[in-house]
């Protein structure tokens, strides 16, 4: 029998609902019939908007889809605009104040407390600049990702932009594939770096190079079925494909409607294409793709260049896109490193305005929620770096500042189990002040995710947190899983949950402590990935050893039972009513 | 009057009548021998599998994990609120609660489990 959510979708779904978003809107939240919240909070994702949790009536999220993470000149700004304007609430955070902007680990934009009456108007400027919010949550295809650098990066070995950008404009408003299963997530990279993280998407097209009548020719193999989410993460599997980038649409289209056609419907659990692979095999989705989805004869896999892979590997150059990086055309690109993704209003303006003072006014989302300026001229690079807004936003920052990722959490996101982004934020701060990585290790990546959805990528990191709940002292308090030592590459590895259920004031000191231990026992120039590659889980869990320290986590209480983690007054009861239609 | 009964956010929430009353990451204590070694499970629970209703009992079948032996299961039908008048009423979860076990349900289950992201 078909879920809940098919049965919505079968009424209405795609690109139909945005007449009824903006009925709502010019109606006012109390429109949207008592029975039907369920049905239009789960439709009106697919254009962007994510009803906010309990306690938060009548607020949204709203994402907005930057293809490959990248915001044309100009476009930044209207996002600062937007989120000066409209992304303000009843909330405080004491950390980034009243508007701000979330990038993310899919290279997208977050905003917090929009209000329905708001989005007609919202859409209009942002569709005006050349953004959108189509797809970029729902059942559909998501934000295209790949190395937030293409067409730039002196490392590229395919242009994979122009293939994002016709992907992007073949298959968003696609009624053909609007209404797909669960959501869809394609990578596709260009670079010798892995920097598209394709290995966790439903869809991967790397670099490859085919033998072709004696010529070699260079194009993308594919993989399918990765992600990270509900305790079943994947990497993508290999499928044996190669194609050429004038292909990718095709092949892209016809595994799209495969999954379409074959991903599970009667159980959300299972739905991702990873579940299809993990049932068929890659061998049948080949043979399935060739038979009834493409009209041309398949290559098989041509040669990968997965062994140059740096990105997220957790041992050598280019483990990010932090920093000054020399561009093909002689200009440089600049990644500023942003604390959590999240930037304030004016931050990004002043952002904004540097990126058309220095470069060419272009700015570029990556993976790891950092913000690069790109086309800066050599001559200018060092004005540009010592501009002010760098000392909070730094191409060089501290290796724990640096390796921070943290998912929305209980702030706003219905699913989470504990505080996340300010409490990274915290935890940073403190590592920074009173942890010493060996001196040859200058990155170790933390990241900290609120549920096993996963969104903030835990398993991909040298320290991987994940939200739980224990008691302490009999009291029920916010605690973590730490898992340890994932990591892409050529042969990735996805973090081992080697500790249970840390009291969150208590990771501080088990990371300092598992840090010193790495570093007592560590053989020389070992990574840390390579560290505990070689010790048994019970090991590991002892060099965690959590302990109290001078670190004071001031949101143990069980935040996701407040309206707003950080309100004077946070009990449900002191919830904000709905906006007013205004 | 039939009462909605569904589970969001994949398995994150019970929602009633279209509003969310349950969540994950709740403490319960458990009177529910065959679930671990414990005289009392102390379970956190992780994921909503599936809704029913007994009457006026509305009854839930979760995925967690008991904090003091560290056994992962998942449970039999856990009552969680009632039914009064049309409007959803929490039972007290801070007390002990004794689940049924999946055999001896009578009802069929809620088939509506839906999930976001
Ligand atoms: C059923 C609900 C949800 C599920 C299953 C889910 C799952 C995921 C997963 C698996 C990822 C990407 C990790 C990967 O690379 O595979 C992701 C991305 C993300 N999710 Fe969620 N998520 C859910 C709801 C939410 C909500 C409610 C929010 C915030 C209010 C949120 C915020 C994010 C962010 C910030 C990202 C990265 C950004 C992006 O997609 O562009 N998620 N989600
Ligand atoms: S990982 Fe969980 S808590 Fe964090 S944003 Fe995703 S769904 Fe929410
Ligand atoms: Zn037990």
């Amino acid at each position: 029998m078909p879920t809940d959510v098919e049965n919505w979708k079968s009424e209405v779904y795609g690109n139909e609902i945005r007449e009824h978003l903006f009925r709502f809107a010019e109606e006012g939240y109390d429109a949207i019939p008592d029975d039907e919240r369920d049905a239009w909070f789960e439709r009106f994702k697919w254009w962007g908007l994510y009803h906010q949790r309990n306690g938060q009536e009548g607020y949204f999220m709203m994402r907005i889809g930057t293809p490959n993470g990248v915001l044309e000149p100009g476009q930044l700004r209207v996002v600062g605009e937007i989120a000066n304007e409209y992304a303000t609430g009843p909330g405080t955070n004491p950390i980034f104040g009243d508007a701000y902007a979330d990038f993310t680990t899919r290279q997208s934009i977050q905003l917090h407390w929009i209000e329905l009456s708001d989005v007609p108007a919202i859409f209009e400027k942002l569709e005006a600049n050349g953004l959108s919010t189509q797809q970029a949550c729902g059942d559909s295809w998501r934000n295209i990702v790949g190395n937030p650098v293409a067409g730039k990066d002196g490392q590229e070995v395919v242009d994979a932009w122009s293939v994002i950008r016709e992907l992007n404009e073949t298959f968003k408003g696609d009624d053909d594939h609007s209404n797909l299963p669960r959501k869809w997530k394609v990578s596709v990279t260009g670079s010798a770096d892995g920097s598209g993280q394709g290995d966790i998407n439903d869809l991967a097209f790397e670099p490859a190079y085919k033998e072709i009548d004696g010529e070699d020719v260079v194009g993308f193999n594919v993989r399918v079925g990765g992600g990270l989410a509900r305790n079943e993460p994947r990497f993508a599997r290999d499928i044996d494909v190669w194609v050429r980038p004038e292909n990718v649409p095709a092949v892209a289209g016809g595994l799209s409607a495969l999954f379409r056609d074959n991903g599970d419907r009667e159980d959300r659990y299972n739905a991702r294409i990873k579940f299809l692979v993990d049932e068929w095999g890659a061998e049948q989705v080949r043979e399935t793709l060739q038979e009834e989805y493409v009209d041309f004869e398949l290559h098989t896999a041509g040669r990968d260049v997965r062994e140059e892979y740096t990105y997220n590997t957790g041992e050598g150059e280019r483990n990010d896109l932090v920093g000054v990086h020399e561009q093909r055309d002689g200009k440089y690109f600049v990644g500023l490193n942003v604390l959590v993704g999240r930037m304030g209003a004016a931050d990004v303006l002043d952002l904004a305005d540097l990126a058309d003072e220095y470069g060419s006014g272009e700015v570029r989302l990556s993976q790891r929620q950092n913000v690069i300026v790109t086309d800066v001229p050599e001559a200018d690079l060092d004005d540009f770096l010592a501009e002010p807004l760098f000392e909070r936003y730094s191409p060089e920052p501290s290796p724990f500042m640096r390796g921070s990722v943290a998912c929305t959490g209980t702030e706003f996101c219905s699913l989470s189990i504990v505080e996340t982004k300010n409490r990274q934020v915290r935890f940073a701060r403190w590592l920074k002040e009173n942890v010493d990585l060996p001196d040859d290790v200058e990155e170790f990546h933390i990241h900290l995710s609120g549920c096993t959805a996963s969104c903030a990528q835990p398993q991909i990191a040298d320290v991987s947190l994940r939200g739980m709940k224990t008691r302490k002292n009999g009291e029920a308090v916010e605690a973590l899983d730490v898992g340890l030592g994932g990591g892409l590459g050529e042969e990735p590895q996805f973090a081992r949950w080697v500790t249970q259920r840390v009291p969150a004031d208590e990771v501080p000191g088990a990371i300092a402590n598992l840090i010193d231990s790495f570093a007592a026992e560590r053989d020389d120039g070992e990574s840390f990935r390579a560290f505990v590659d070689r010790h048994e889980d019970a090991e590991l869990d002892a060099f965690v050893e959590p302990e109290e320290t001078d670190y004071e986590d001031p949101m143990l209480h069980n935040t996701k039972m407040t309206w707003y983690p950080y309100a004077g007054e946070d009990g449900m009861d002191a919830a904000p009513p709905t906006p007013a239609d205004d | 009057m039939t009462t909605r009964l569904r589970i969001l956010d994949d398995g994150a929430w019970l929602s009633v009548d279209d509003t969310r009353q349950v969540s994950v990451s709740e403490l319960w204590r458990l009177d529910a021998p065959g679930f671990c070694g414990c005289d009392l499970s102390d379970l956190v629970v992780e994921n909503f599998l599936e809704v029913g209703i007994d009457g006026r009992t509305v009854e839930v079948r979760v995925y967690g994990q008991c904090i003091a032996c560290g056994t992962k299961a998942t449970t039999g039908w856990v009552p969680v609120g009632r039914v009064v008048d049309g409007a959803f009423e929490d039972i007290d979860r801070e007390s002990v609660l004794r689940p049924r076990s999946p055999k001896s349900g009578q009802h069929s289950p809620d088939s509506g489990s839906t999930g976001q992201g």
